[in-house]
């Protein structure tokens, strides 16, 4: 039998659903003011149209990626190498991310080559260097402590000289708060440019999936620094949502491109809005 | 969002005056603007409703708006709250045993092996303590290595068995090594895990059964939402831990992971990570915690 309206109950649970899923206040706020919208605009409504409405709003308040077709690895046009610069705070999963990546192009036909940028963290040079054994793709890095845009320098002419499809940067964990290592790093993408004038074609921000409201600060300051062109969300193999990244996403107009859903190199999948969705239902 | 929770409250509250006496009835606009604050700060949803119901009590208890400034004395009655439920006396870590046996055990990329480190550092040189460290992640690509850095960093050895892929075995056989070398510290580091990985679940489970640390270790990332709440309870069901780890609070995170995990474990916060660099890390305050997560 159907409704006319929704009723307070059936919101406070929705409200429950999204709060937990980490979507946040605000955004939680807007969606259900769009329900009601359309509710009160197309009278009559059951629960599994309103389960319908309600996944339609979700889902529109995420943006589109720039190339509609997500389930290719083919590469635009014009763009050789295409140059990935990978960004995010520490521990969220950029180096097992690059990894992964790495891999997936290199199914597809691709060559590729990766650069270890981040020459702070202990041993981060080691562990990117065994992803590049376990994927077979070549390594460009310098000692630790070394300049770590000059270690992208390396990677970018390198991988033009060598007729290379893309280029995959790792960057040191920096929390975005710390004005020096967020310079740093547009730093790293201006020197790349010396050698290719518009790379980074993308760069990649990395947000943990239990991450919570801070992810927006985030996403804010990683723009700021670098203007990032997507996002990857990791560690969804856990109990975690990941919901923040919807908010974030219609805020920022940033599309998500990725889920990572463990640490395995097969562990990487194209984001698809609407198995998201109903993840946050299940 | 609130970036001044007090004026927000207080002026909700002039609206309130008006009404003379508080009631049920014209407090809840308040107590939505602090359970809002709570949300925004990644206080897990369940708790922060509790919360909120027993600020009200205390709020009607005190008769707020009887006050001359009712907008500060709710949000008194909001940080006395909160720092009491993350506070209580500060807990030290277990030293007494020869040698003590600290396990640590978290989610990947937390903070652990950071961590290791950092108290490896803080026991050598501010308790005289001559710890082991124990490579105990036998899986994420140059875990090891990245323990061997950190060792050398602040001058402990590391115990490792390279090729070696039991971690139970790795951390008995260090044990042993630290008794005839007499160390009187053990840290065992461990891989990341997660609560609904079972086979990894259960593997730590038998690290404690075969070290029987006396002080077990949950590090978790201060930035971490509302699932904060089910790892800390899966993670202590299966171990028992005895303390909380917050890392990486030099951000801007608002931190509501610290209250939703006390609440939900009743374990103490015994240390935060400030810093990557090794000796970033610093006792838990819970009223400087109380005021963060209300953006004070
Ligand atoms: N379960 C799970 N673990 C992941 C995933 N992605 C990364 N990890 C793990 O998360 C931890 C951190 O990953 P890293 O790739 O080192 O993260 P990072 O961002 O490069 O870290 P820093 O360089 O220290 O800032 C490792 O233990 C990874 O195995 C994922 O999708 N699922
Ligand atoms: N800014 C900041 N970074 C930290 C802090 N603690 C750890 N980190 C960083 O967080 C990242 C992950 O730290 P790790 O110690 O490797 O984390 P882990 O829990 O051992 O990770 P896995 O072994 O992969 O599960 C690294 O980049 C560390 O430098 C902290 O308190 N502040
Ligand atoms: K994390
Ligand atoms: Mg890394
Ligand atoms: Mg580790």
């Amino acid at each position: 039998v159907g409704k006319s309206k929704v009723d307070d109950d059936v919101l406070d649970q929705l409200e429950e659903v999204l709060i937990t899923s980490d979507v946040g206040v605000n955004t939680t706020l807007k969606i259900i003011e769009r329900i009601e919208k359309r509710v009160s605009k197309d009278k009559y409504t059951s629960t599994t149209e309103l389960n319908q409405i309600l996944r339609e709003e979700i889902t529109g308040l995420l943006t589109e990626t720039e190339h509609k077709d997500q389930n290719t690895w083919e590469l635009p046009e014009g763009k050789k190498p295409y140059v990935i610069m990978i960004v995010g705070v520490n521990g969220v999963g950029k180096t097992t991310t690059i990894g992964k990546l790495a891999h997936k192009y290199k199914e597809n036909g691709k060559k590729v080559i990766i650069g270890a940028a981040d020459t702070f963290r202990a041993a981060a040079i080691d562990q990117l260097e065994i992803w590049s054994q376990r994927v077979d793709v070549p390594l460009i890095k310098q000692k630790m402590g070394s300049d770590p845009a000059s270690v992208a320098y390396d990677t970018v002419a390198s991988a033009q000289k060598q007729d290379t499809d893309v280029v995959i940067i790792d960057t040191a964990g920096r929390l975005h708060n710390k004005v020096n290592l967020m310079n740093e790093l547009s730093k790293i993408k201006r020197v790349m440019q010396k050698v290719i004038p518009d790379a980074p074609h993308e760069i990649l921000l990395i947000l943990d999936g239990s991450t919570g409201q801070n992810a927006f600060e985030q996403a804010k300051q990683f723009t700021k620094a670098t203007e990032i062109t997507a996002m990857a969300i990791t560690k969804l193999d856990g109990t975690a949502k990941g919901g923040v990244v919807i908010g974030v996403s219609d805020q920022l107009q940033v599309p998500v491109k990725y889920i990572g859903i463990g640490e395995k190199v097969e562990d990487l999948q194209i984001f698809n809005k609407t198995e998201f969705v109903d993840s946050l239902f299940s | 969002m609130f970036d001044n929770l007090s004026e927000r409250l207080e002026s909700s509250f002039k609206l309130l005056k008006g009404q003379g006496r508080i009631t049920e009835v014209n407090i809840a606009e308040t107590l939505k603007d602090v359970r809002r604050a709570l949300l925004d700060a990644d206080v897990n949803f369940k708790i922060a409703k509790e919360f909120t119901k027993d600020v009200k009590e205390k709020a009607l208890g005190a008769n707020v708006l009887n006050a001359v400034k009712p907008g500060q004395l709710m949000v008194k009655i909001v940080r006395d709250e909160l720092a009491q439920l993350m506070g209580g006396t500060a807990e030290e870590i277990d030293l007494k045993r020869q040698p003590a046996v600290i396990l640590m055990a978290g989610l990947q990329g937390s903070g652990k092996t950071t961590f290791s480190g950092k108290l490896a550092g803080f026991l050598k040189n501010k308790k005289s303590k001559n710890p082991l460290l124990v490579a105990g992640d036998v899986y994420r690509p140059a875990a090891i290595d990245q323990l061997k850095v950190v060792g050398e960093q602040i001058g402990a050895p590391v115990y490792t068995e390279e090729g070696n892929k039991n971690p139970v075995k790795i951390a008995k056989a260090a044990i042993k090594e630290a008794k005839t070398k007499g160390h009187d510290v053990v840290i065992v580091d461990t891989a990341g895990r997660l609560a609904v990985d079972e086979d990894m679940m259960k593997e730590i489970s038998a690290i404690k059964d075969a070290i029987n640390p006396h002080e077990i270790l949950f590090v978790v990332d201060s930035m971490t939402g509302q699932d904060a709440v089910n790892t800390a309870k899966e993670f202590n069901d299966r171990l028992d831990f005895n303390g909380v780890i917050l890392t990486k609070l030099d951000g801007d995170t608002r931190g509501g992971a610290a209250l939703s995990i006390r609440k939900v474990v009743d374990k103490p916060i015994k240390f935060v990570g400030t810093g990557e660099k090794l000796d970033a890390l610093d006792v838990f305050h819970p009223d400087r915690m109380a005021d963060r997560i209300l953006g004070m």
